[in-house]
């Protein structure tokens, strides 16, 4: 009997899960706002979905009902991606360590 | 392109996602984890182009809105104040919640663009990751609407509570699970729109009445959703991407709510049923006798700070709200080169998101091997001369070790009073969030400063 694709996805889902835990369990707590912010970031790339979505249209109709909800995903996913990760970069950025000699 | 080969870029765009948390684990790798997930973001982006394959006038349009997007987005990382972080992250919060709601919906009404089956026929499976995915991202994007408020100031930080709260929510939870039992059998789009309705309503009705000293956990709990969130729609689109990173994004807020609720000894459950910080004050009032406190002015901190061999600085919330950091820092300069040895001491719930302070402090240059955790330095308050308390207030209460009946008994705090002397930084004393009178400003060694924290340290400055 053949194994339903889903649950290739399910195996995926749940060993991620104890990735992310042994992970984040990593990250020092000093740089747990910057972690909120790239989590916040790499989330966005539900924008693979707002793409297929809007380019489901053809040349003649390419605003349909459910092509405008996938441009609007992109706009707000598109701040999300450059937002987030900009600034986490300007926060780390700023993250020095104690100068030898003073 | 193959569809096995965009599996497989896919996956490597998860694997760089994994990466740039795993960065994160210490600052010096932390800026090359944030490259491997701009990478990843950009190989999944250009594979879902490709895959597609459509660059017809569509694509056009996509690049323009995603430009369009991008620019806001980048405008705003810029411009914004590291003290308005909080704010920054539960914005952001909103729209992955809002994405994930508008993919669903497309989803819905288009699922052949997505291999679903099609309208009013859609396959079991993916019927219910969409609805999953939906409500979980309406319930993001309402919950951290209303939380972006309460930090901006727009709504009051105040636990909103009614009676039958608890009860109204406990159905509307019910209904969305009956309502996804019914659209699987029906494939009705009427019962579609009603879910993602009362989704958007559960997420505004269960942040409201959380207070404003709950904050770190709304937001952490917020992130994990969002996390969710996407791994529902990743399902749904049968994307690996999506599914390892809204896995990695939930687990990690549900850690940092956990580190946060640990922070304050509270527990999850509790902070969700919420009304913390407003019921206990009734119960202050009654035995709040005027107790002598002891008030000084710059000139007095600066003879004490001179005169000491350690300081220890104790940040919080106060601290952002006044933007002393840099002239905090400026202050710990002069100290230290009067050969006084200075450490920051950091609450995991000082400020109002998670790591809050360490972000201030850097944008002040302070350097990071300079600040400690609690575990790391509560002991070295015992040894210390001064503790200079600026803008903390309930993580500093020693009435959370001696008083059982406190609210906040048990969590865990700093030992300030162990200092020789403490030197506390405030407007007034009025009670912290938490809404309990400080023990600390009422002890022998304690010396009030009252003043706006980042005057005050620039007074001390010029007092050195």
């Amino acid at each position: 009997m053949e194994i339903d694709p889903f649950i290739f996805r399910l195996s995926i889902f749940i060993l991620s899960i104890f990735v992310g835990y042994y992970v984040v369990w990593s990250v020092t707590p000093s740089l747990h706002t910057p972690l909120m912010s790239v989590t916040n970031a790499i989330s966005s790339v539900i924008i693979v979905g707002a793409i297929i979505a809007s380019l489901s249209g053809n040349d003649e109709a390419i605003f349909t009902s459910s092509s405008i909800y996938g441009f609007l995903a992109i706009i707000l996913a598109a701040v999300n991606i450059f937002g987030g990760f900009l600034v986490t970069q300007r926060m780390l950025a700023m993250y020095k360590k104690k100068k030898k000699d003073k | 392109m193959s569809a096995n080969l965009s599996a497989i870029l896919y996956l490597i765009s998860g694997v760089l996602f994994i990466l740039a948390l795993r960065g994160l684990s210490s600052p010096e790798t932390s800026r090359q984890g944030n490259l491997f997930g701009i990478i990843g973001m950009i190989i999944a982006v250009s594979v879902t182009f490709l895959s597609v394959g459509n660059f017809s006038s569509g694509f056009i349009y996509v690049l323009i809105f995603l430009t369009f997007g991008g620019s806001i987005g980048a405008f705003i990382a810029y411009r914004i104040p590291m003290t308005a972080m909080p704010e920054l992250v539960a914005g952001f919060h909103s729209l992955v919640g809002l994405a994930a709601v508008f993919v669903a919906i497309s989803a819905f009404l288009n699922p052949e663009a997505f291999n679903l089956g099609s309208p009013g026929n859609i396959k079991l499976a993916s019927l219910i990751e969409m609805a999953i995915g939906g409500a979980v991202g309406a319930i993001t994007f309402s919950g951290s609407v209303i939380a972006f408020l309460k930090l901006q100031g727009i709504m009051s930080g105040a636990p909103i509570t009614f009676k039958g709260q608890h009860f109204l929510n406990a159905l509307i939870l019910i209904s969305i699970i009956v309502l996804t039992f019914y659209l699987c059998t029906t494939q009705s789009s009427n019962l579609f729109w009603i879910l993602i309705a009362i989704s958007f309503l559960i997420g505004f009705l269960i942040i409201i009445p959380i207070g404003g000293a709950d904050m770190p956990v709304v937001i952490s709990m917020l992130n994990s959703y969002s996390g969710w969130a996407a791994a529902g729609i990743g399902f749904t689109l049968e994307n690996t991407a999506l599914i390892i990173t809204g896995a990695l994004v939930g687990s990690s807020g549900a850690i940092l709510s956990y580190i946060m609720c640990k922070g304050m000894n509270r527990s999850f459950f509790s902070v969700i049923l919420g009304g913390f910080g407003g019921s206990e004050q009734s119960t202050k009032n009654q035995n709040k006798e005027q107790r002598p406190v002891k008030s000084g002015n710059a000139d007095d901190a600066a003879f004490l700070m001179k005169n000491a061999s350690s300081v220890i600085i104790v940040p919080g919330y106060g601290m952002a709200v006044a933007q002393a950091q840099h002239a905090l820092r400026e202050m710990v300069d002069t100290l230290k080169k009067n050969g006084i040895k200075v450490s920051y001491a950091i609450h995991p719930v000082a400020g109002r998101m998670p790591g809050h302070m360490n972000v201030l402090l850097a944008e002040a240059n302070v350097p990071y091997d300079e600040v400690f955790e609690l575990e790391e330095i509560n002991n070295d308050f015992a040894n210390a001369d001064v503790a200079f308390v600026i803008g903390a207030n309930d993580v500093t209460n020693p009435v959370a070790k001696t008083d059982p009946q406190s609210p906040i008994y048990g969590m865990p705090v700093l030992d300030v009073e162990k200092c020789k002397s403490v030197l506390f930084v405030k407007r007034s004393l009025s009670p912290g969030y938490a809404g309990i009178d400080n023990d600390l400003f009422y002890k022998e060694n304690t010396l009030m400063l009252f003043a706006d924290a980042k005057k005050m340290t620039e007074d001390i400055t010029k007092n050195l």
